[in-house]
Protein backbone atom coordinates (compact mmCIF):
# COMPACT_ATOMS: atom_id res chain seq x y z
CA UNK A 1 0.00 0.00 0.00
CA UNK A 2 0.95 3.55 -0.54
CA UNK A 3 1.00 4.44 2.76
CA UNK A 4 2.56 7.21 4.75
CA UNK A 5 5.17 4.34 6.30
CA UNK A 6 6.67 3.85 3.11
CA UNK A 7 8.96 7.25 4.11
CA UNK A 8 12.22 7.06 1.70
CA UNK A 9 13.04 10.09 0.22
CA UNK A 10 10.00 12.18 1.98
CA UNK A 11 10.83 16.27 3.44
CA UNK A 12 9.64 17.80 6.26
CA UNK A 13 9.83 14.76 8.72
CA UNK A 14 12.31 17.34 10.55
CA UNK A 15 15.80 17.11 12.27
CA UNK A 16 16.82 13.60 13.09
CA UNK A 17 16.95 13.66 16.99
CA UNK A 18 19.33 11.94 18.95
CA UNK A 19 19.43 11.00 23.09
CA UNK A 20 22.73 10.59 24.89
CA UNK A 21 22.68 6.63 26.18
CA UNK A 22 19.23 5.83 25.29
CA UNK A 23 18.14 3.44 27.25
CA UNK A 24 16.69 0.03 25.59
CA UNK A 25 12.84 0.74 26.47
CA UNK A 26 11.74 4.22 28.24
CA UNK A 27 9.25 2.76 30.03
CA UNK A 28 7.83 -0.65 31.08
CA UNK A 29 5.02 -0.76 28.74
CA UNK A 30 7.33 -0.16 26.33
CA UNK A 31 9.28 -3.42 27.29
CA UNK A 32 5.71 -5.75 27.84
CA UNK A 33 4.56 -4.35 24.29
CA UNK A 34 7.32 -5.34 22.98
CA UNK A 35 7.65 -8.86 24.62
CA UNK A 36 3.60 -9.24 23.88
CA UNK A 37 4.68 -8.72 20.28
CA UNK A 38 7.20 -11.26 19.98
CA UNK A 39 5.37 -14.06 22.26
CA UNK A 40 1.94 -14.06 20.60
CA UNK A 41 3.41 -15.00 17.19
CA UNK A 42 4.29 -18.42 18.90
CA UNK A 43 0.64 -19.20 17.96
CA UNK A 44 1.41 -18.78 14.19
CA UNK A 45 -2.04 -16.92 13.95
CA UNK A 46 -0.12 -14.45 11.84
CA UNK A 47 2.94 -13.76 10.07
CA UNK A 48 6.04 -11.17 10.44
CA UNK A 49 4.59 -9.77 7.19
CA UNK A 50 0.93 -9.43 8.39
CA UNK A 51 2.40 -7.88 11.83
CA UNK A 52 3.72 -5.12 9.49
CA UNK A 53 0.75 -4.54 8.09
CA UNK A 54 -1.43 -4.37 11.12
CA UNK A 55 1.25 -1.30 11.64
CA UNK A 56 0.71 0.02 8.16
CA UNK A 57 -2.61 -0.27 8.30
CA UNK A 58 -3.40 2.47 11.16
CA UNK A 59 -4.57 5.75 9.84
CA UNK A 60 -1.55 7.73 8.37
CA UNK A 61 -2.01 10.65 10.75
CA UNK A 62 -2.50 8.34 14.14
CA UNK A 63 0.96 6.72 12.72
CA UNK A 64 2.58 9.64 12.68
CA UNK A 65 1.38 10.96 15.66
CA UNK A 66 1.80 7.85 17.58
CA UNK A 67 5.57 6.28 19.17
CA UNK A 68 7.09 3.40 17.72
CA UNK A 69 5.42 1.13 20.90
CA UNK A 70 2.50 2.78 20.44
CA UNK A 71 2.10 1.48 17.39
CA UNK A 72 3.11 -1.78 17.99
CA UNK A 73 0.50 -2.03 20.93
CA UNK A 74 -2.04 -0.87 18.50
CA UNK A 75 -1.50 -3.45 15.71
CA UNK A 76 -1.21 -6.24 18.36
CA UNK A 77 -4.56 -4.96 18.82
CA UNK A 78 -5.69 -5.29 15.76
CA UNK A 79 -3.85 -9.13 15.17
CA UNK A 80 -5.15 -10.37 18.64
CA UNK A 81 -9.13 -9.60 17.27
CA UNK A 82 -8.79 -10.12 13.55
CA UNK A 83 -7.46 -13.89 14.44
CA UNK A 84 -10.03 -14.22 16.98
CA UNK A 85 -7.71 -14.85 20.08
CA UNK A 86 -9.57 -12.11 22.02
CA UNK A 87 -12.72 -10.24 21.55
CA UNK A 88 -13.29 -6.85 22.04
CA UNK A 89 -15.02 -7.01 25.14
CA UNK A 90 -12.35 -9.03 26.72
CA UNK A 91 -9.78 -6.06 25.42
CA UNK A 92 -12.09 -3.59 27.07
CA UNK A 93 -12.77 -5.21 30.30
CA UNK A 94 -9.34 -5.79 31.02
CA UNK A 95 -10.87 -9.74 32.24
CA UNK A 96 -11.61 -13.26 30.07
CA UNK A 97 -14.76 -14.37 28.97
CA UNK A 98 -15.72 -16.13 32.04
CA UNK A 99 -17.02 -19.94 30.54
CA UNK A 100 -13.76 -20.34 28.59
CA UNK A 101 -11.35 -23.21 29.42
CA UNK A 102 -7.71 -21.64 29.68
CA UNK A 103 -5.36 -22.50 27.41
CA UNK A 104 -1.62 -23.43 27.83
CA UNK A 105 1.21 -20.66 26.86
CA UNK A 106 3.31 -22.13 23.98
CA UNK A 107 6.36 -20.46 25.00
CA UNK A 108 7.90 -20.87 28.55
CA UNK A 109 10.61 -18.65 30.24
CA UNK A 110 13.31 -20.94 28.92
CA UNK A 111 11.95 -20.94 25.59
CA UNK A 112 11.38 -17.67 24.82
CA UNK A 113 14.57 -16.36 23.45
CA UNK A 114 14.59 -19.80 20.96
CA UNK A 115 11.41 -18.66 19.92
CA UNK A 116 11.84 -15.19 18.75
CA UNK A 117 14.48 -16.70 16.29
CA UNK A 118 12.62 -20.39 15.37
CA UNK A 119 8.70 -18.70 14.88
CA UNK A 120 8.54 -17.84 11.20
CA UNK A 121 11.91 -17.77 9.94
CA UNK A 122 11.46 -16.24 6.84
CA UNK A 123 14.24 -17.87 4.38
CA UNK A 124 13.16 -21.36 2.58
CA UNK A 125 15.27 -24.11 1.46
CA UNK A 126 13.09 -24.29 -1.28
CA UNK A 127 14.73 -25.19 -4.85
CA UNK A 128 13.20 -21.82 -7.12
CA UNK A 129 15.53 -20.89 -9.71
CA UNK A 130 16.37 -16.87 -9.85
CA UNK A 131 14.98 -15.13 -12.26
CA UNK A 132 18.18 -12.71 -12.49
CA UNK A 133 21.64 -13.29 -12.13
CA UNK A 134 24.48 -10.47 -10.47
CA UNK A 135 26.04 -7.96 -12.73
CA UNK A 136 22.24 -7.91 -14.42
CA UNK A 137 20.59 -4.72 -15.33
CA UNK A 138 16.93 -4.52 -13.86
CA UNK A 139 14.23 -2.21 -13.58
CA UNK A 140 12.35 -2.00 -10.70
CA UNK A 141 8.58 -2.76 -11.39
CA UNK A 142 6.05 -0.07 -11.17
CA UNK A 143 3.52 -1.57 -8.99
CA UNK A 144 1.38 -0.40 -7.23
CA UNK A 145 -0.98 -3.04 -4.41
CA UNK A 146 -3.51 -1.68 -2.21
CA UNK A 147 -2.20 -4.56 0.52
CA UNK A 148 1.29 -5.22 2.10
CA UNK A 149 4.49 -4.67 -0.22
CA UNK A 150 8.24 -4.50 0.38
CA UNK A 151 8.20 -2.54 -2.59
CA UNK A 152 9.34 0.93 -1.79
CA UNK A 153 7.77 3.54 -3.73
CA UNK A 154 11.45 5.45 -4.29
CA UNK A 155 12.29 2.80 -6.31
CA UNK A 156 9.93 1.95 -8.99
CA UNK A 157 10.28 2.28 -12.27
CA UNK A 158 14.28 2.79 -11.97
CA UNK A 159 16.68 1.09 -13.28
CA UNK A 160 19.74 -0.52 -10.80
CA UNK A 161 21.87 -3.64 -11.51
CA UNK A 162 21.77 -7.12 -9.47
CA UNK A 163 24.58 -6.41 -6.92
CA UNK A 164 23.70 -9.95 -4.82
CA UNK A 165 21.42 -13.13 -4.45
CA UNK A 166 20.64 -13.78 -1.22
CA UNK A 167 18.82 -17.03 -1.77
CA UNK A 168 15.05 -18.17 -1.28
CA UNK A 169 12.32 -16.03 1.04
CA UNK A 170 8.84 -16.15 1.04
CA UNK A 171 7.02 -13.12 -0.67
CA UNK A 172 5.74 -10.50 1.89
CA UNK A 173 2.79 -9.48 -0.97
CA UNK A 174 1.02 -12.37 -0.73
CA UNK A 175 2.38 -13.86 2.66
CA UNK A 176 0.82 -11.10 4.36
CA UNK A 177 -2.38 -11.84 3.49
CA UNK A 178 -2.22 -15.60 3.89
CA UNK A 179 -1.81 -15.90 0.39
CA UNK A 180 0.87 -18.29 0.13
CA UNK A 181 4.45 -18.16 0.79
CA UNK A 182 5.76 -17.77 -2.95
CA UNK A 183 9.07 -18.24 -2.19
CA UNK A 184 11.46 -16.76 -4.41
CA UNK A 185 15.14 -15.43 -4.70
CA UNK A 186 15.94 -12.00 -3.32
CA UNK A 187 18.18 -9.61 -4.14
CA UNK A 188 20.27 -6.37 -3.27
CA UNK A 189 20.18 -4.51 -6.25
CA UNK A 190 21.88 -1.62 -6.67
CA UNK A 191 20.36 1.83 -8.00
CA UNK A 192 22.36 5.22 -8.34
CA UNK A 193 21.48 7.62 -6.18
CA UNK A 194 21.07 9.67 -9.27
CA UNK A 195 18.56 7.22 -11.05
CA UNK A 196 16.97 7.61 -7.64
CA UNK A 197 17.37 11.59 -7.18
CA UNK A 198 18.24 13.38 -10.01
CA UNK A 199 21.32 15.61 -10.91
CA UNK A 200 21.66 16.59 -7.30
CA UNK A 201 22.63 13.31 -5.70
CA UNK A 202 26.12 12.44 -5.84
CA UNK A 203 27.50 10.75 -9.22
CA UNK A 204 29.16 8.34 -6.52
CA UNK A 205 26.80 6.93 -4.51
CA UNK A 206 24.00 4.55 -4.44
CA UNK A 207 21.23 3.11 -2.43
CA UNK A 208 20.92 -0.76 -2.16
CA UNK A 209 17.36 -1.97 -1.53
CA UNK A 210 16.38 -5.33 -1.39
CA UNK A 211 13.93 -6.74 -3.80
CA UNK A 212 12.22 -10.19 -4.54
CA UNK A 213 12.08 -11.62 -8.35
CA UNK A 214 8.21 -10.72 -8.48
CA UNK A 215 9.38 -6.48 -8.07
CA UNK A 216 11.73 -7.08 -10.94
CA UNK A 217 11.49 -6.98 -14.79
CA UNK A 218 15.15 -7.06 -17.14
CA UNK A 219 15.87 -3.83 -18.35
CA UNK B 1 20.76 16.93 14.42
CA UNK B 2 18.97 18.02 17.85
CA UNK B 3 19.11 16.47 20.73
CA UNK B 4 15.68 14.34 21.73
CA UNK B 5 13.19 16.23 23.41
CA UNK B 6 11.73 12.93 24.84
CA UNK B 7 8.62 13.71 23.20
CA UNK B 8 7.99 9.60 22.63
CA UNK B 9 7.92 9.36 26.68
CA UNK B 10 4.54 11.61 26.56
CA UNK B 11 2.33 8.75 25.57
CA UNK B 12 -1.50 9.23 26.27
CA UNK B 13 -2.06 8.72 29.84
CA UNK B 14 -3.92 5.44 29.50
CA UNK B 15 -1.70 4.07 27.40
CA UNK B 16 0.53 1.95 29.92
CA UNK B 17 -2.90 1.06 31.37
CA UNK B 18 -4.65 -0.50 28.33
CA UNK B 19 -1.09 -2.42 27.84
CA UNK B 20 -1.38 -3.86 31.51
CA UNK B 21 -4.76 -4.81 30.79
CA UNK B 22 -3.93 -6.86 27.79
CA UNK B 23 -1.21 -8.81 29.12
CA UNK B 24 -4.28 -9.35 32.02
CA UNK B 25 -6.02 -10.95 29.50
CA UNK B 26 -3.56 -12.48 27.74
CA UNK B 27 -2.10 -14.30 31.19
CA UNK B 28 -5.58 -14.62 32.09
CA UNK B 29 -6.36 -16.82 29.41
CA UNK B 30 -3.46 -18.80 29.19
CA UNK B 31 -2.48 -17.23 25.89
CA UNK B 32 1.31 -15.73 27.48
CA UNK B 33 3.51 -16.86 30.18
CA UNK B 34 4.39 -13.69 31.99
CA UNK B 35 7.88 -15.68 32.99
CA UNK B 36 8.49 -15.61 29.55
CA UNK B 37 7.87 -11.92 28.88
CA UNK B 38 10.23 -10.97 31.90
CA UNK B 39 12.84 -13.47 30.08
CA UNK B 40 12.89 -11.87 26.91
CA UNK B 41 12.87 -8.68 28.43
CA UNK B 42 15.72 -9.37 30.21
CA UNK B 43 17.69 -10.58 27.42
CA UNK B 44 17.20 -7.60 25.55
CA UNK B 45 18.10 -4.98 28.24
CA UNK B 46 21.45 -7.06 29.29
CA UNK B 47 22.51 -9.99 26.91
CA UNK B 48 21.70 -8.41 23.66
CA UNK B 49 23.67 -5.34 22.56
CA UNK B 50 26.06 -3.50 20.52
CA UNK B 51 28.32 -5.29 22.60
CA UNK B 52 27.95 -8.54 20.78
CA UNK B 53 28.78 -6.52 17.34
CA UNK B 54 31.65 -4.78 19.05
CA UNK B 55 32.99 -7.83 19.51
CA UNK B 56 32.62 -8.85 16.00
CA UNK B 57 34.23 -6.18 14.64
CA UNK B 58 37.09 -6.17 16.83
CA UNK B 59 37.71 -9.92 15.73
CA UNK B 60 37.72 -8.78 12.15
CA UNK B 61 40.19 -6.22 12.61
CA UNK B 62 42.34 -9.09 14.48
CA UNK B 63 41.81 -12.05 12.63
CA UNK B 64 42.06 -11.63 8.89
CA UNK B 65 40.77 -14.80 7.77
CA UNK B 66 37.76 -14.33 10.69
CA UNK B 67 37.33 -11.30 8.79
CA UNK B 68 37.10 -13.13 4.86
CA UNK B 69 34.63 -15.38 6.62
CA UNK B 70 32.28 -12.63 8.07
CA UNK B 71 32.11 -10.45 4.65
CA UNK B 72 31.28 -13.74 2.78
CA UNK B 73 28.37 -15.67 5.16
CA UNK B 74 27.86 -12.75 8.36
CA UNK B 75 25.28 -15.46 9.57
CA UNK B 76 28.07 -18.18 10.23
CA UNK B 77 30.25 -15.89 10.93
CA UNK B 78 28.78 -14.44 14.24
CA UNK B 79 28.01 -17.88 15.70
CA UNK B 80 31.35 -18.61 15.40
CA UNK B 81 31.29 -16.10 18.49
CA UNK B 82 28.45 -17.61 19.98
CA UNK B 83 26.02 -14.90 18.54
CA UNK B 84 22.28 -15.72 16.54
CA UNK B 85 18.98 -16.62 17.35
CA UNK B 86 16.59 -13.39 15.93
CA UNK B 87 16.97 -14.55 12.48
CA UNK B 88 20.82 -13.60 12.75
CA UNK B 89 21.48 -16.09 9.76
CA UNK B 90 20.71 -13.65 7.95
CA UNK B 91 23.14 -11.17 8.34
CA UNK B 92 24.77 -9.53 6.01
CA UNK B 93 28.19 -7.44 6.62
CA UNK B 94 29.16 -4.80 5.08
CA UNK B 95 32.87 -2.74 5.22
CA UNK B 96 33.73 0.43 5.14
CA UNK B 97 37.06 1.38 3.21
CA UNK B 98 38.98 4.73 2.52
CA UNK B 99 36.86 5.09 -0.59
CA UNK B 100 33.48 3.83 0.39
CA UNK B 101 31.40 4.49 3.73
CA UNK B 102 28.05 2.42 4.31
CA UNK B 103 25.04 3.51 6.38
CA UNK B 104 21.68 0.95 7.06
CA UNK B 105 18.03 2.14 7.83
CA UNK B 106 15.19 0.86 6.82
CA UNK B 107 12.81 2.97 5.20
CA UNK B 108 9.45 0.67 5.57
CA UNK B 109 9.82 0.03 9.55
CA UNK B 110 12.39 -0.56 11.51
CA UNK B 111 14.62 -3.74 10.12
CA UNK B 112 17.93 -3.30 12.49
CA UNK B 113 20.56 -6.81 13.37
CA UNK B 114 19.03 -7.21 16.59
CA UNK B 115 21.36 -10.52 16.61
CA UNK B 116 24.63 -8.19 17.07
CA UNK B 117 23.24 -4.73 18.05
CA UNK B 118 20.28 -5.10 20.09
CA UNK B 119 16.97 -2.92 19.89
CA UNK B 120 17.51 -0.04 17.51
CA UNK B 121 17.74 3.54 19.22
CA UNK B 122 15.17 5.85 18.26
CA UNK B 123 16.26 8.19 16.03
CA UNK B 124 16.82 5.03 13.88
CA UNK B 125 13.20 3.99 14.05
CA UNK B 126 11.77 7.74 13.67
CA UNK B 127 10.18 9.03 10.26
CA UNK B 128 13.07 11.97 10.23
CA UNK B 129 15.91 9.36 9.81
CA UNK B 130 14.11 6.72 7.26
CA UNK B 131 13.27 9.51 5.06
CA UNK B 132 16.16 11.47 4.73
CA UNK B 133 18.77 9.08 5.08
CA UNK B 134 18.46 7.34 1.68
CA UNK B 135 17.46 11.02 -0.46
CA UNK B 136 20.48 12.48 1.70
CA UNK B 137 22.54 10.23 3.16
CA UNK B 138 25.46 13.10 3.21
CA UNK B 139 23.20 15.40 5.22
CA UNK B 140 22.34 13.11 7.68
CA UNK B 141 25.99 12.19 8.42
CA UNK B 142 26.89 15.62 8.62
CA UNK B 143 24.23 16.27 11.54
CA UNK B 144 26.18 13.60 13.44
CA UNK B 145 29.39 15.04 12.89
CA UNK B 146 30.57 12.92 9.74
CA UNK B 147 31.70 15.13 6.92
CA UNK B 148 32.74 12.78 4.22
CA UNK B 149 35.07 13.83 1.19
CA UNK B 150 33.76 13.86 -2.26
CA UNK B 151 35.79 10.97 -3.83
CA UNK B 152 34.49 8.51 -0.87
CA UNK B 153 31.55 6.06 -2.16
CA UNK B 154 28.30 6.38 0.14
CA UNK B 155 26.13 3.15 0.16
CA UNK B 156 23.11 2.95 2.16
CA UNK B 157 21.64 -0.26 2.63
CA UNK B 158 17.65 0.14 2.46
CA UNK B 159 16.54 -3.30 4.69
CA UNK B 160 13.82 -3.68 2.68
CA UNK B 161 13.63 -7.70 2.84
CA UNK B 162 15.03 -10.40 5.81
CA UNK B 163 18.36 -9.61 5.77
CA UNK B 164 20.00 -7.56 8.31
CA UNK B 165 23.02 -5.00 8.01
CA UNK B 166 25.90 -4.71 10.13
CA UNK B 167 28.76 -2.06 9.32
CA UNK B 168 32.47 -3.41 9.69
CA UNK B 169 33.91 0.04 10.54
CA UNK B 170 37.41 0.96 9.23
CA UNK B 171 39.95 0.40 12.10
CA UNK B 172 41.36 3.55 13.00
CA UNK B 173 44.95 4.44 12.82
CA UNK B 174 47.71 3.85 15.47
CA UNK B 175 45.38 0.86 17.20
CA UNK B 176 48.38 -1.81 16.10
CA UNK B 177 49.19 -2.16 19.85
CA UNK B 178 45.81 -2.79 21.35
CA UNK B 179 44.48 -6.07 22.56
CA UNK B 180 40.88 -7.36 20.60
CA UNK B 181 39.31 -6.42 23.62
CA UNK B 182 40.82 -3.11 24.08
CA UNK B 183 40.06 -2.68 20.47
CA UNK B 184 36.08 -3.62 21.12
CA UNK B 185 35.81 -0.74 23.55
CA UNK B 186 36.73 1.37 20.74
CA UNK B 187 33.52 0.37 18.73
CA UNK B 188 30.30 2.35 19.08
CA UNK B 189 26.41 1.25 17.74
CA UNK B 190 26.65 3.84 16.08
CA UNK B 191 29.83 3.55 13.52
CA UNK B 192 28.09 -0.77 13.38
CA UNK B 193 25.10 1.64 11.48
CA UNK B 194 27.43 3.89 9.96
CA UNK B 195 26.55 7.15 11.18
CA UNK B 196 29.80 7.81 12.96
CA UNK B 197 33.45 6.31 12.49
CA UNK B 198 35.73 4.63 15.16
CA UNK B 199 37.42 6.93 16.87
CA UNK B 200 40.77 5.63 18.72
Amino acid sequence: MNGVHDMGGMHGMGPVEYEDNEPVFHARWEARTFALNCLMRAWKRWNLDRSRHAIERIPAAEYLRMSYYEKWFVGLVGLLLESGLVSRAEIESGAPRAEEAKATPPTTAEQAVATLSRVGSPRRDASVAPQFHRGQPVRARNLNPAGHTRLPRYARGRLGTIDRDHGVFVFPDTHAHFLGEKPQHVYSVRFAARELWGESASPRDAVYVDLWDDYLEPA
Amino acid sequence: MAQAKHDHQEVPSDLALRVKALESVLVEKGLVDPAALDALIDTFEHKVGPRNGARVVARAWTDPAYRQRLLADGGSAIRELGYGGTHGENLVVVENTRHVHNLVVCTLCSCYPWSVLGLPPVWYKSAPYRSRAVIDPRGVLREFGLDLAEDVEVRVWDSTAELRYLVLPERPAATEKLTEDQLAALVTRDAMIGVAKVSP
